[in-house]
């Protein structure tokens, strides 16, 4: 089971007995984890059957979708939130998701590292690719597809029309309050749809 | 970790019921009788019992062998047995042959008692729901007042999904795998045909066909024909026998000459020669029947908002006769009522037929879920 610090943060946004959807849940372990502290009714989703089979042996709801294609099937305003933790930067359809996201739940909690993190900065700098705890893989093997700052993303939330709620921005699990685009690794967002 | 071994020689029971059995077709069966197995050992509290439903040519010898006839191995051996994902060190787990079934329960085959011949078409017909009602009669019988789990595939994930909602407080989880939560009119054709074959054979004698000493093996080959090219995908068979000749070179006769044209009447004449065409007959009538939502005007939400059990609910990326879509509807609908529900979609190249495999996916999976029930 891993554990997050990001857990914690997403952990307080969440009240009792909410219902949850967990896009790109690995293992189950914040669902898990939402159950035990916040008795929340959770269901995960993943299109790895490896992880859908870690979440199981977790006894953790678990639904095989790929979210590239959006959540059909899910009602309307059917879930209190909808998370994406450490998940946005591995998909292609990053505008797609976020309506389904605030589609299908009354807010959206969406966290991912910060590509403008001043220690990747510094990498690009060196003319290397960054490889740090929140961006752990080489160039060629990541999973991930699309490279952001936390400045891209406000400016697509504001282009989007999407309400940036709440943000909180860490640095090796230390709340970064001063310049997060420079000094925060991960940033944690609490989305709604605005007006 | 043990080594996977096989349930060894298994034994058939017979249970005898003479409290008449209201049928959802309007008529009543005064009496009857269902055959079943059991494997493993139902505990002290009576909570790890597992019913394995089976599907339109399944029976209730779902593992192990008989000590006359080895070779007659169960039809879902490879998931049911010690350190197998049913694992019956752990539970208690029951096959029973449906009412209306050729395999020793009460049936077309069996004598009727207002005639003292045999049924044939005279047997009633048969739904999903009135064999789960027969079930739940069994299970009363053996003890058991809720199942650990409830377990099928095709025709048998039907039986399980109608457990939780015919008996919500007796199922503590169901398996629905490969299944639907009604057939498609596409599915209801091939069943049609399947039926056309059987009834338009010369020898069916409308149903009676015990009574002239004969059976009506031309139709029922058909019908199995036809629907073993529904159980398996383009690509399997595609890969299996391609287009390849028998005798090399096309040689312009009716007689076998693409391998798949001698698969096909293997399987057909091998089925024709143990199943019973009206049993054939009832089982897809209640396939096709089978639509719980039709009281709730078609929606599936509102009539699956009884079921309290937990769900897995599994499909396979290449079956069309049960689509992962068709899947997905129960999944969603179960969503809908906030029950706990997992779903996977299998990636394997053996279309319907794949829920009889092994594949290691869907193996682990079970192996997983089935690990995790409290018993």
């Amino acid at each position: 089971m891993s554990y997050r610090y990001d857990y914690e943060v997403i952990t307080q946004w969440i009240a009792p007995g909410e219902k949850v959807l967990d896009l790109g849940c690995g293992d189950g372990s914040l669902l898990k984890h939402l159950a035990e502290v916040r008795q929340v009714q959770g269901y995960g989703v993943e299109n790895d059957p490896d992880k859908l089979l870690a979440c199981t042996r977790n006894g953790v709801n678990v639904i095989q979708m790929d979210m590239e294609k959006g959540l059909a099937g899910i009602e309307d305003g059917f879930f209190d939130h909808v998370i994406m933790s450490l998940s946005l930067q591995a998909m292609h359809n990053t505008q797609g998701i976020l309506v389904e996201m605030l589609r299908v739940a009354r807010e959206a909690v969406v966290s991912f590292p910060n590509f403008g993190y001043w220690r990747h900065r510094q990498s690009i700098l060196n003319g290397r690719m960054p490889v740090s705890e929140s961006l752990p893989h080489q160039w060629f093997n990541t999973p991930n597809v699309r490279f952001f700052t936390i400045s891209d993303f406000d400016a697509l939330c504001e282009m989007n029309g999407i309400a940036v709620r709440e943000r909180l921005a860490f640095d090796e699990g230390k709340l970064i309050l001063d310049e997060p685009n420079f000094l925060a690794s991960v940033a944690v967002y609490r989305l709604g749809r605005a007006g | 970790m043990i080594q996977p071994q096989s349930v060894g020689v298994v034994v058939p029971q017979r249970a005898r019921f003479t409290d008449p059995l209201p049928l959802r077709s309007g008529g009543t069966l005064p009496e009857y009788e269902l055959v079943y197995e059991t494997y493993g050992e139902l505990n002290a509290d009576r909570s790890n019992a597992v019913l394995v439903c089976h599907a339109l040519s399944g029976s209730h010898h779902v593992a192990g062998h008989y000590a006359d006839a080895p070779k007659n191995i169960g039809w879902w051996d490879n998931l049911v047995g010690p350190g197998k994902p049913l694992d019956t060190r752990k539970f208690f787990v029951i096959g029973v042959n449906n009412l209306g079934g050729c395999h020793g329960s009460t049936g077309p085959m069996s004598i009727n008692p207002a005639t003292g011949e045999p049924w044939g078409a005279d047997f009633p017909f048969v739904t999903v729901e009135d064999w789960v009602e027969a079930q739940a009669r069994l299970a009363d019988r053996l003890g058991i007042t809720r199942f650990a789990a409830i377990v099928g595939g095709s025709l048998g994930g039907m039986q399980a999904l109608s457990w939780t909602l015919q008996y919500p407080e007796r199922v503590a989880n169901a398996v629905v795998i490969a299944s639907a939560p009604k057939l498609t009119a596409q599915n209801i054709a091939f069943n049609e045909v399947a039926r056309q074959a059987i009834l338009s054979d010369p020898e069916f004698h409308g149903g009676h066909y015990y009574a002239h000493g004969v059976v009506p093996t031309r139709g029922l080959k058909l019908a199995r024909m036809v629907g073993h090219i529904t159980y398996l995908s383009d690509d399997a068979m595609g890969d299996k026998f391609g287009r390849s000749l028998r005798h090399g070179k096309a040689i312009y006769s009716y007689d076998v000459e693409f391998e798949i044209e001698s698969y096909l009447r293997y399987q057909g004449d091998k089925f024709a020669g143990f199943f019973d065409a009206n049993t054939y007959l009832l089982a897809t009538k209640a396939l096709d029947y089978f639509d719980p939502a039709f009281e709730h005007g078609g929606n599936l939400p509102a009539a699956l908002a009884r079921a309290t059990a937990d769900f897995l609910v599994v499909s396979f990326s290449t079956d069309w006769r049960f689509s992962p879509a068709r899947s997905r509807e129960i999944v969603y609908a179960l969503l809908h009522n906030q029950r706990n529900v997992s779903y996977a979609e299998i990636e394997s190249d053996a279309g319907h037929d794949s829920f009889l495999l092994d594949e290691a996916q869907y193996h682990a999976l079970l192996t997983a879920y089935f690990d995790r029930i409290k018993v």
